[in-house]
Parts: C-alpha cells; sequence; structure tokens
C-alpha cells in the first residue's frame, strides 16, 4: 500500500499529535472565561451581582448599612458567565483566563477571601 | 424460535446519553421495540418559572452541552418576540456564526460517535481531533469552549474584533484540510458502507407522517429545515437545505456530511459581511405575552414556546428538542433488523437524551 508511505513517515518523524502534559500546559486564549476572584473589601454592598448571578453562587448577609454586612461567594456553585464581573462597577469581582486549580473540599468564600465556616452558612440559608 | 424481550440501555457502551430500548426479538432479527425514557429529567422547564426571566439564558443554555447556544440563542429569540426587541444586525450575523460552529462541532461528534458505534476507534480518534480546533475557535471567540453563554436577550454579549477575526480566518484554514481528509473515509470506506448502506430504512411518507426533523427527515428526501424561515441572518446569507433521498443509515450520515461543509462555509460567509454597528440593545421591562419560535439544532427542529404575564418570571417555558420527534421515526426504523445493528441505527438519529428528557 503505497500510499500510506508519506502518512507512515510523517507519523514516525513528526511531532507528537498531543501535549505532553503536565510539562507543557495549554496557552488560554485572551478573555477565556476561568477562575473568578472575588474581593469583597472594596465592595459597596449593592447586591447587584447576587441579582443578576443564575446560580445563585453570591449572597449578601445583612443590611447595606449593618455593620457587619458581608458577602459570600460559592466557587462551586458558580457556573463562570461572568456575568457579576461585567456589573460590577467598583473592581470588586473579576475573571481571570486560567482555570481554577482542583480541590479536596467545597469552601465559601467570605468578605475578606476566607473560608467560612458550615454553621455560618445554615443560620444565613446559604 | 421463541420470542425474547431484552434491555437494550439505559447503560450500553455505544450510547453516549441513557435512553433505555426493550427489544422483541425473534432469533436475531428485531420484531418489536419500546421506548423508555426518562432516566436524565432534571426539571428545567420548571427551573425557568423560578428563575427571573433574564437569567434563563444561562439555564437554558444546559439544557444540552452540544448545541448549547442554539437553545440559549432559541430562549433570547423567544423572549425577543414577546418583548418586540429589534436585535441589531452585527449580534445577528454573531449568532450565526457562533450557531454554525456549535453544528460544525456537533457534526464532527457525531461522524466520530458513528465511527465508534461499530468500533472504528482510529476514525472516531481522528474526527475528535479535527473538532479539537472548532472548540479552539469558540474558546477564543466566546471564553469558553462548550458552554458558550454569550446570547443574552437583545444581542450578544461579546463582539468579535478584526484580530479576532483574522486568527478565526486562520484556525479554520488550518480545519478545512483535515476535514477533507476524513471525510473521504465516510463516503468510500468498504466497512462504513456494509455497516450503513440499506440498514434502518425510513420511507419519505413515514418520515413526514411521524414528524421527523432534521438529519433524521432530510436523509428520506424531505426538504425542510428551519433555517429556511430566515432567522437570525440566514435569509441574507442564503441557505439551501441538504437532502439525501435513500432515507437508510448512510443517507443520514451523507447529510450531516454535506452540513459540515455547508456550516463551514456559512461561517466563513457570515464573517465575510459582518455588518459594523452595536452588538446589544438595551431591554426594559417584563414579558408579557406569548411567542413560539423555531430554529434549527444539529440534530433537527427545535420549538420554544415562552408565557410571561408582565412580571419578572415566566408563567410557562415549554421546549420541545429534535430528538423527542424522532425517536418515533426510530421505532419504526429498528423492526426487521438484526441485534448487531440496533446501536448504529439508534446513533444514526444522533439522540440528545439531556435535550428530550430537560
Amino acid at each position: 500500500m503505497p500510499w500510506m508511505i508519506p502518512n507512515i513517515a510523517k507519523n514516525l518523524t513528526g511531532a507528537p499529535a498531543t501535549r505532553k502534559y503536565p510539562f507543557e500546559k495549554r496557552p488560554y486564549f485572551p478573555g477565556a472565561r476561568g477562575r473568578l476572584e472575588v474581593d469583597f473589601l472594596t465592595c459597596t454592598f449593592c447586591g447587584l451581582c447576587e441579582r443578576v448571578c443564575p446560580a445563585q453562587a453570591i449572597k449578601k448577609i445583612g443590611d447595606k448599612k449593618d455593620p457587619d454586612v458581608t458577602m459570600l461567594y460559592k466557587p462551586f456553585a458558580c457556573i463562570y458567565c461572568a456575568r457579576c464581573a461585567e456589573v460590577c462597577k467598583f473592581g470588586s469581582i473579576k475573571i481571570f483566563e486560567e482555570h481554577t486549580a482542583p480541590a479536596d473540599r467545597k469552601l465559601t468564600l467570605g468578605r475578606e477571601g476566607e473560608p467560612v465556616d458550615e454553621e455560618f452558612l445554615l443560620n444565613n440559608g446559604f | 424460535m421463541p420470542r425474547m424481550t431484552f434491555p437494550f440501555g439505559p447503560q450500553h457502551p455505544v450510547l453516549p446519553e441513557a435512553i433505555q430500548l426493550k427489544l422483541t426479538v425473534e432469533d436475531e432479527r428485531v420484531v418489536e421495540v419500546l421506548p423508555a425514557i426518562g432516566y436524565m429529567h432534571r426539571g428545567i422547564e420548571k427551573a425557568a418559572e423560578k428563575n427571573p426571566y433574564l437569567n434563563n439564558v444561562f439555564l437554558c443554555e444546559r439544557i444540552c452541552g452540544i448545541c448549547s447556544f442554539i437553545h440559549g440563542m432559541a430562549y433570547c429569540q423567544t423572549i425577543e418576540e414577546i418583548m418586540k426587541v429589534e436585535v441589531p444586525p452585527r449580534a445577528e450575523y454573531l449568532r450565526v456564526i457562533w450557531s454554525e460552529l456549535s453544528r460544525l462541532h456537533s457534526h464532527l461528534l457525531w461522524l466520530g460517535l458513528l465511527a465508534d458505534s461499530f468500533g472504528f476507534e482510529s476514525l472516531f480518534m481522528q474526527c475528535w481531533r479535527v473538532r479539537e480546533i472548532v472548540l479552539d475557535v469558540l474558546e477564543m471567540t466566546t471564553g469558553q469552549r462548550v458552554i458558550q453563554s454569550t446570547c443574552v436577550i437583545g444581542g450578544v454579549r461579546r463582539d468579535i474584533d478584526a484580530e479576532q477575526a483574522a486568527r478565526m480566518r486562520e484556525m479554520l484554514k488550518t480545519l478545512k484540510p483535515q476535514i477533507d481528509a476524513v471525510i473521504p473515509v465516510f463516503k468510500h470506506d468498504y466497512t462504513i458502507k456494509s455497516r450503513t448502506v440499506g440498514r434502518g430504512v425510513l420511507p419519505k411518507d413515514q418520515a413526514w407522517k411521524l414528524g421527523a426533523v432534521g438529519p433524521t427527515l432530510r436523509g428520506s428526501g424531505g426538504a425542510w429545515d428551519a433555517r429556511m424561515t430566515g432567522y437570525a441572518a440566514y435569509d441574507e446569507l442564503g441557505f439551501e437545505p441538504m437532502v439525501e433521498t435513500d432515507g437508510d443509515s448512510y443517507a443520514r450520515t451523507l447529510v450531516r456530511v454535506r452540513e459540515t461543509y455547508q456550516a463551514y462555509e456559512l461561517v466563513l460567509k457570515a464573517l465575510d459581511r459582518l455588518p459594523e454597528g452595536e452588538t446589544k440593545v438595551k431591554v426594559k421591562g417584563f414579558p408579557n405575552g406569548e411567542a413560539a419560535i423555531r430554529v434549527e439544532q444539529p440534530r433537527g427542529e427545535l420549538f420554544y414556546y415562552a408565557l410571561g404575564d408582565g412580571t419578572s418570571h415566566l408563567e410557562r417555558l415549554k421546549v420541545r428538542t429534535p430528538t423527542f420527534v424522532n425517536i418515533p421515526a426510530l421505532l419504526t426504523m429498528l423492526p426487521g433488523c438484526e441485534i448487531a445493528d440496533v446501536p448504529v441505527i439508534v446513533l444514526s438519529i444522533d439522540p440528545c437524551m439531556s435535550c428530550t428528557e430537560r
């Protein structure tokens, strides 16, 4: 089957079709929606992100004028549509191109990006 | 030989998704088929009534993972029709580009699955490798590979700028020779022909009578495609449905092969004619009234109906997906075939059960 010869030669001498992960990682396209970063220290608690989130992954706890008002973010409920990042006028939510690293437990992040304990979540119904 | 009934699915190496067919066989020949669906029901229609109508776009996109953009677009078109929103022409063209890219990657995925259904693993791998380029184009232009989330009510969320368009053309240029290398195998290979020609025949009159849609109908000679209605920018781009007349699994394969090329051409055509201007108009108020629209998915005609009562939540959302209407057609194809042909014939309608059961 002589018509196969160029293909065989190409396969023997050419580069592999796959990437050598994890030594060689896939480059991200600019504008890809990979990882969401919340920084609620700059947040004014307008609650717009909570309203537009289709997955209910963001929740405001307490009233805007309350001193212990806080925002919670569930990265594991997030669908990375980036609507919250689109509507936030204060730069509290940003979207990055690289994907989130795997985790060993489902965490909910608080105002300063710290993990929130289960009891607080249960008390606030989130 | 006495009759015997046994289940085919819901877990089967060939089926990409869960459907059960209770096959009654006499010797090796199938005489009766009874389908059982409901393994993947998620209650999306009900969930859509609980969400604000603007957020439902993202929910509807999750009805199907392969044609997610088309589902999102169909929902947006339904709400736009209720609210009488005029979508800017640039957004209409961008919608065509992304839907045709979805069709391109869906058909390449299906061609791979067909090859896989009769054990042609190397062809399966090649088809899926070619598909990666399309997914890369989608990621570059929309931000995600599979669930694009770019369609919103009133237009689209992202634009394709000149730099991206140039890169997209470059990537699509490398795609063409790769498709050209894979497709002749489907057209001329002995193994594929022996497993598909004359198997699972659906005559034209039966196809019309049973309400078959998409490539299943077009493979039987019915020249109908929802894109002929000219939604989005299809009326300006000029569109002809791809029709084959044999009605067997091979004809349905050829329809999809030709549609793969057609989708490729449509993407480039839409990219060339992309008008300048806005990509989105602001939508105010709540939907009040009802509307029904039809769009063409890679698997066939998709139907959306929405009823709004002037509040932020919809009263009712109804989705009729192409696989649901193609199941009766499948049931007339199967009797008379051999057990070994069942997986290939089931796959020839491109079943998408997560769509069907929502």
